[in-house]
Parts: structure tokens; sequence; C-alpha cells
């Protein structure tokens, strides 16, 4: 009996189902906070025809950029795709197609996905080309657009710690959208730096609950820069 | 004479009221963060998803985990939290960010703004600015009055594919401070040295100019 246990063995065994044309969400904002290892994975197992919803789409050579040099990608959802210029090729070239959608339309579909709700009206992006054959309702006296919720058939996630249940803790800004992408997956596989017992976690400190996560793998990470800054 | 950058921020800076919540964008808005006055605290939001943004880290300090919107390493401030990106997200949607300082390709007579697209140009995505420009009551626009070959920025129509429509009533250019009112652009104030004249012969779109123009309080 494994109870409530999600830890999995390997990171082939996290993505097991994973199948050419789903839908992959992933958790991470440009390299901070990305699930690097079973993006990896997906480059080795060579997926292919995804969906990805993601804020960005890495840099070149990490993160989700990797994914393209094999053009596992067929369809890119993200607010920002400027950091890499293989994803620029692609684009121009007609082999990728981009879905440009707000930061905060992104994380409120996600959110809205895995709460149930199938869409929701708000005033980011009335007037602009987003807007273009979605409805339109007033409230008070100001127009808004109706957004669609985003699920997946998989996300990916990266935590700092966990508990084997798959209660998940994020570290600093590193959470960004990660517990959202946790709660719209079908198959939520969250990867961390280490995994604790039940009860070592105090619940009141928890950001994902347990619930939303079906496999859980502990891994070491690179944990690339994007822009270093520092101040002498 | 037309102000700098460091000038613009400054400017904006003025803007700033103790215990305001501001978001400021890439670019010239990020300067602002140089010109907090001594005598009030305001934090700042970055919409990754940290609201009490510090400065940059030491080489001790620096961590792959702690960025800024903008992808740099940063610190947090002492009192600061950290949010997912939908609650960083509701904060600015919701209305609760009290300044948000952004940069523009063109601004119109009717509060429209256009600054993620350009025609033509390789599109690399909007980020949060739409939502930052719907959500927010209170947004300075900063940009230069015209571009290089001489093209005003402040338009009776935005020409490019728009950010947001009907959300800005105020800008800060290089050579003016303007407000907009029922369909009008109105001069507020100039840069120091800088021509009434020069102002309405760079503004495309309608201008109101008062009698009197007093010139931008800016340090030298």
């Amino acid at each position: 009996m494994s109870g409530f246990d999600k830890r999995v063995s390997s990171y082939e065994e996290a993505l097991e189902g994973l199948e050419d044309g789903m839908t992959l969400l992933a958790g991470g904002f440009g390299l901070c906070g990305i699930p690097e290892n079973l993006i990896a994975e997906i480059k080795r197992k060579g997926t292919r025809d995804l969906t990805v919803v993601s804020n960005n789409c890495g840099v070149d050579g990490f993160g989700l950029g990797l994914l393209l040099e094999d053009r596992q990608i067929q369809k890119m959802i993200a607010s920002y795709v400027g950091e890499n210029a293989l994803f620029e090729k692609q684009l121009l070239d007609g082999e990728l197609e981009v879905e440009l959608t707000p930061q905060g339309n992104l994380a409120e579909r996600m959110r809205a996905g895995g709460a149930g709700i199938p869409a929701f009206f708000t005033a980011t992006g009335y007037g602009t080309p987003i807007a273009e054959g979605k409805e339109v309702r007033e409230f008070g006296d100001r127009p808004y657009i109706l957004e669609a919720a985003i699920t997946g058939d998989f996300a990916i996630v990266k935590g700092w710690k966990a508990d084997t249940y798959g209660n998940v803790i994020y570290r600093h800004t590193a959470r960004n959208f990660n517990p959202l992408a946790a709660m719209a997956g079908k198959i939520t596989v969250v990867e961390v730096e280490e995994i604790v017992e039940p009860g070592e976690l105090d619940p009141d400190a928890i950001h994902t609950p347990g619930i939303y996560v079906n496999r859980l793998i502990c891994g070491t990470f690179e944990k690339r820069i994007e822009q270093r800054t520092v101040r002498s | 004479m037309a102000l700098t950058r460091e000038q613009m921020a400054q400017r904006v800076a003025k803007e700033l009221e103790d215990g305001f919540y501001v978001n400021l964008g890439i670019g010239i808005p990020t300067l602002v963060a140089n010109y907090v006055p001594d005598n009030i605290e305001v934090m700042l939001q970055s919409e990754n998803g940290l609201l009490g943004m510090g400065q940059f880290p030491t080489e001790e300090e620096l961590d792959a985990d702690m960025i800024n919107a903008g992808k740099q390493t940063v610190t947090a401030m002492k009192g600061a939290s950290i949010m997912d990106s939908a609650e960083s997200f509701a904060m600015i949607r919701g209305g609760h960010i009290d300044l948000t300082v952004l940069g523009a390709f063109e601004v119109d007579v009717n509060g429209d703004i256009a600054s993620w697209m350009v025609p033509g140009k390789l599109i690399k995505g909007m980020g949060g600015a739409m939502d930052l420009v719907a959500g927010a009551d209170n947004i300075i626009v900063t940009m230069t009055h015209a571009s290089r070959s001489g093209e005003s920025k402040l338009l009776q129509k935005c020409t490019l594919p728009l950010t947001g429509a009907g959300c800005i009533k105020r800008v800060l250019t290089d050579i003016a401070y303007l407000e907009i009112e029922d369909g009008a652009f109105v001069l507020k104030e100039r840069a120091p040295g800088v021509s009434v004249e020069e102002i309405i012969a760079k503004t495309a779109g309608k201008l109101v100019v008062p009698d009197h123009v007093p010139e931008m309080d800016i340090p030298a």
C-alpha cells in the first residue's frame, strides 16, 4: 500500500503516459523555478507535437528551449518569448505556432482551470488584438472580455521541499507559475530539491497541498541565472 | 533642454507618496527607484511575485531563486512578501497598486496606449503590460515626445496595436508633462528651457495649452 506516497523512482516513471500531441503546462518564470530535469527527460523521451503552456520558452540550449531543438513543440502559449533565437527562427519559418496571452491572464487561466472555473471576464486586453473574437460584456460602466481556463494533460512543476504526500513549498520567486500549473494538470509531476517525511513541514506553510500532486521526485538543479545583476 | 532619462525619473519620483505600492516597468521607469525621497517609504512590486523588491544582491547574496520581472537577480527588502503569479496579478488587476510607471511607443487623446507590438517586426509578447494598464487607476507613461526621426508619439489615435484602451491619464515625456482630459492632452509643465511652441510642434494629437505653463522643478 502506498497510500498518499507520491514518490516515483525515476524521471522516466515520472513522465510515463506523456504522449505526442498532449498539452503540457510548465511552471517557471524565465529560467527561475523551472522543472529543468523533467524538461530534459521530455527531450530524451522525444515526445512530439506538444502544446506547451508556460510564461516563457526558456533560452537557447536550456529550459524549454531544449524542446525546440528537436521540434518537439507544435504550439506555445506564453506571455513573452523574446529570449530565444531558435524560437524566433521556428516561428518565422512557420514550424511553430504561438498564442501570446497577457501574463496575468495566463496565471488566472491556469488557476481557473485548476479550480473548475471554465472561463472568466477580465478588463485585461479589452480593445487590443487579443480581444478579437472574444465575448465582451459590460459590468458597471466597463467592458470586459471572456477568457477561457487552461488545463493540461500533464503539468511539470519545480518545488523546493515536499513531503512524501506531495505537499509542496516553493522558495522565493521560484514560486511564480508553479502552484498554478500544479492545480491545472490532469497529471501533475513535481520535482523538488528535498523530500521529507509527512509531519516535518508546517501545514500552515504549504503552498501546494498534496491533493494536486500525482507524482513526486527529488532532483539536483543547475539553476542557471538569466540576468546576473549584483551591486558592488 | 530635453530631460535626460535620469531627470525624467526624478520628475516621476515627485509623484511618489508615503506608503505607496508601486510597479515600475523596464527602462526609464526602473530608474525612478533611485530617486525615492528619503522622508517617505514606498514598496516596489515585481509582477513575477515579489512585493517589496530590494536592491541588487552582493556576490554573497546572489540567489538564482530571487529575481525581478526583468529576470535580474534582486533581494527582498525588510517587510517584503512573495506570492504566486496569480496572486501577484490579483494585486495588479484588482486595482491595489497605487502607482504604475511604464514606457510606450504611442499614447493618444483617448488614453489608449500602444507599447508591445510593431507589425512587421518580431513580436516578443506583452508580458504583464496589458494587465498593468487595465488594472491600475494611477498610471504614468514615460517616453520621448517624438521618435528619432521626429514623428510625434502623442497622437489623435494610436496607429500601432493597443496594449490597453482608455487607460492612460498622465504622460511624462522628455520635454513635457501632460494629462489627458476630455479627449485632449493638457500641457501641465514643460522641461526647463523648452518652449511651448516646441511642444505644440511635436504633439500630433489635440493639445490644450493653458495661459501659463510652468517649468518643471528638476534638479540640474
